[in-house]
């Protein structure tokens, strides 16, 4: 029997009983479907998160003040208490290592914002020129701190506060007051909609020194640093270790992290998550391997006196054989394109329900959906088609 | 050289402590071209006889010979081989596959022999219309006739143009003018050169064969022409 045949017999079984093939591609379908969908859930959250983390900027290094008794990245360190001071000269220090492209110190608190009689809470983000470049920010009008003036009392505001204390009017060359200070706003940041921890649309950035004597204080919140390459940031991180202890007598005060170990961590625990989630959504393709199996077991014993009719005819043992793996692959290949099909669907729902989520099912996942489909199929279906393919033949046929 | 030569053949049913002699101490020849029916009372073994004719069954001694080979001794594989070339087979209940329509019903041993599309449809359109069911050739088994169904089989059984035809019964389940037709059918076949098995428990029918072998109890007690 030629193989074009065998599938064309096995296409005319399996729609010969469209109800038996219906219930059987939507069991597999629903397998495949499953891994698809909740894979691209699972994904879709590792991708915001990393994607969030990425916006920070990229090859960034971040120092701390205060000695990070685990060594690794731990959330507690954003509270800590500051046993010596991070200083703007710290920082400055900082660019002269040679993995390092630029830094930008960083001073935070929050103050109000008058303008024109109208007052807001906003959050000062105290920093130098760089900032902008380091952060991958866009401005929207006017033009960002001037570089070398850490006294200057000018501002850049988010895209927030202009709508808000300026209306549709330019906040450009306007004074703004905060909180017992007076700043002439020389920019207006892009609006950025999104980041993590705090919304850079909210924020009024002054010169870092204007902003330390406004909130009374020597030290820095962080020194952000961006190594010169991906490949760099290890090198930078160590530069900028070794340069702060010198500074600070001897003494490892200060914590540098990599944005890498930070995303690294998320990426590793999403990344397993969607690991544990595609292992039980493969649990249903597992059942609809059994379910397979059943389906083709009462195939033989409905088709027993074809199968005798068969032998009789002349057909050899693998002949029979194939036919029946040949459909059971046939039933597990249309559920696995059914299931993929669902399953896109099922993302694309997803992704139009929540806008932010990026849930699409990563490649492997789909292959792996795929392949175990055709995979259990086929092997469910092998003790079916070999039992067809060892019937007696007198026997089958007096069951017609 | 006779087409089929049975000696010593014994076929036993172990059936718990019973044991069944469906065929004992066979020996029978049949030479090519013979019209053959086999005739005896229900139980007494013929279509056991058939089914080792036809390869479907083993003996348990005895052996059997073939167009002068002893098939008794091949792999099933080889049998089934034999089968499909040599010979055919035509059933009291037609044994039609449902799904399929008459002609792809009749194409099923060109199929199985891996025969060439192309040549398989001129080869299975010639046979349809020799049988009459030209017209037919797109219907499945259920919107055909009891006699309409039973040429569609015996074209199929015909379609690689076996040494023998073995029939079960062949009008068992149809009225006696359609299978007045059948059996014209098959005498025709016959007249044709094929060599015709025939089970029947019709007296009249028999006494049309050529040769008669009546069974009893899984042994032969008459053959006469
Ligand atoms: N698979 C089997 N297992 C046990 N006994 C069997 C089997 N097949 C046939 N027999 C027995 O062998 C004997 C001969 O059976 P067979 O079917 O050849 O009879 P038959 O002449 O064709 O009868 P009928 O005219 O009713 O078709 C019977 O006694 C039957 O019960
Ligand atoms: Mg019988």
């Amino acid at each position: 029997m030629k193989p074009a045949d065998t599938l064309r017999f096995a296409m005319r079984a399996a729609t010969g009983y469209p109800l038996r093939t219906f219930l059987m591609v939507l069991a597999m379908s629903i397998g495949v479907a499953a891994v698809v969908v909740l894979t691209a859930l699972g994904d879709g959250a590792r991708r915001y998160v990393v994607n969030e983390f990425s916006s920070l900027g990229s090859n960034l290094v971040i120092v701390l003040p205060g000695r990070s008794e685990t060594g690794g990245f731990n959330p507690a360190n954003a509270v800590t208490s500051t046993p010596r001071d991070l200083t703007v000269e710290d920082g400055q220090a900082l660019t002269r290592a040679s993995a390092v492209l630029r830094i930008a110190p960083i001073t935070i608190g929050t103050s109000e914002a008058v303008f024109n009689g109208k007052l807001r809470d906003v959050t000062i983000v105290g920093t130098t020129a760089d900032y902008l470049k380091l952060r991958r920010m866009d401005l929207a009008q006017g033009r960002f701190l001037p570089a070398g003036e850490p006294n200057a009392a000018v501002a850049v505001i988010g895209a927030t506060i202009q709508r808000e204390l300026f209306g549709a009017g330019s906040a450009i060359g306007k004074v703004l007051r905060i909180g017992d200070r007076r700043v002439r706003v020389i920019g207006v940041l892009g609006s950025t909609g999104q980041g993590l921890g705090m919304n850079a649309d909210e924020v009024v950035i002054l010169p870092v020194a204007v902003a330390q004597a406004m909130f009374d204080t020597n030290t820095l919140f962080r020194v952000l640093v961006e190594a010169k390459g991906r490949a760099l940031i290890e090198q930078a991180k160590g530069q900028v270790a070794d340069i702060l202890k010198v500074r600070h007598d001897g003494e490892e005060d200060v914590t540098v992290i990599t944005q890498d170990a930070v995303l690294a961590t998320f990426d590793r625990i999403l990344g397993t998550l969607t690991y544990g989630v595609a292992g039980i959504a493969a649990i249903s393709l597992a059942v609809a391997g059994i379910l397979v199996m059943n389906v083709m077991l009462v195939a033989v014993t409905q088709r027993t006196g074809e199968i005798g009719l068969l032998k009789a005819l002349g057909a050899e043992g693998a002949a029979i054989r194939n036919a029946f793996l040949a459909e059971a692959a046939l039933l597990s290949a249309a559920g696995a394109v059914a299931g993929y099909l669902l399953g896109q669907a099922g993302a694309f729902a997803l992704r139009t329900a929540v806008r932010v989520l990026p849930a699409y099912p990563p490649d492997w996942a789909v292959a792996a959906a795929l392949g175990t489909a055709l995979v259990t199929g086929l092997l469910f279906g092998v003790m079916p088609a070999n039992r067809a393919a060892r019937l007696d033949p007198v026997q089958a046929l007096m069951k017609h | 050289m006779s087409l089929i030569e049975l000696s010593g053949i014994e076929r036993i049913f172990k059936l718990g402590d019973s044991e069944v002699h469906a065929l004992a101490q066979l020996d029978l020849a049949i030479g090519a071209g013979e019209y053959v029916a086999v005739m005896g009372q229900s139980g007494s073994g013929k279509s056991t006889l058939l089914n080792l004719l036809g390869l479907l069954d083993r003996p348990d001694a005895g052996t059997y010979r073939f167009e002068g080979r002893d098939v008794t001794t091949l792999s099933a594989d080889e049998q089934a081989r034999v089968r499909r070339e040599r010979i055919g087979f035509v059933f009291q209940s037609f044994h039609l596959v449902p799904r399929l329509t008459a002609a792809e019903n009749v194409a099923l041993p060109l199929m199985l022999a891996g025969i060439e599309p192309a040549e398989r449809g001129r080869r299975v359109d010639k046979a349809l219309q020799d049988f009459g069911l030209a017209n037919r050739a797109d219907h499945r088994p259920d919107q055909l006739s009891g006699g309409q169904r039973q040429r569609v089989a015996i074209a199929r059984a015909t379609i690689m143009e076996p040494a023998v035809l073995l029939a079960d019964e062949p009008t068992g389940n149809l009225d006696r003018a359609t299978g007045e037709e059948v059996i014209r059918l098959l005498e025709g076949l016959n007249a044709g050169g094929v060599t015709l098995i025939m089970v029947t428990h019709d007296a009249a029918l028999g006494a049309r064969a050529g040769r008669r072998v009546v069974m009893q109890d899984g042994r032969k007690v008459e053959d006469g022409r």
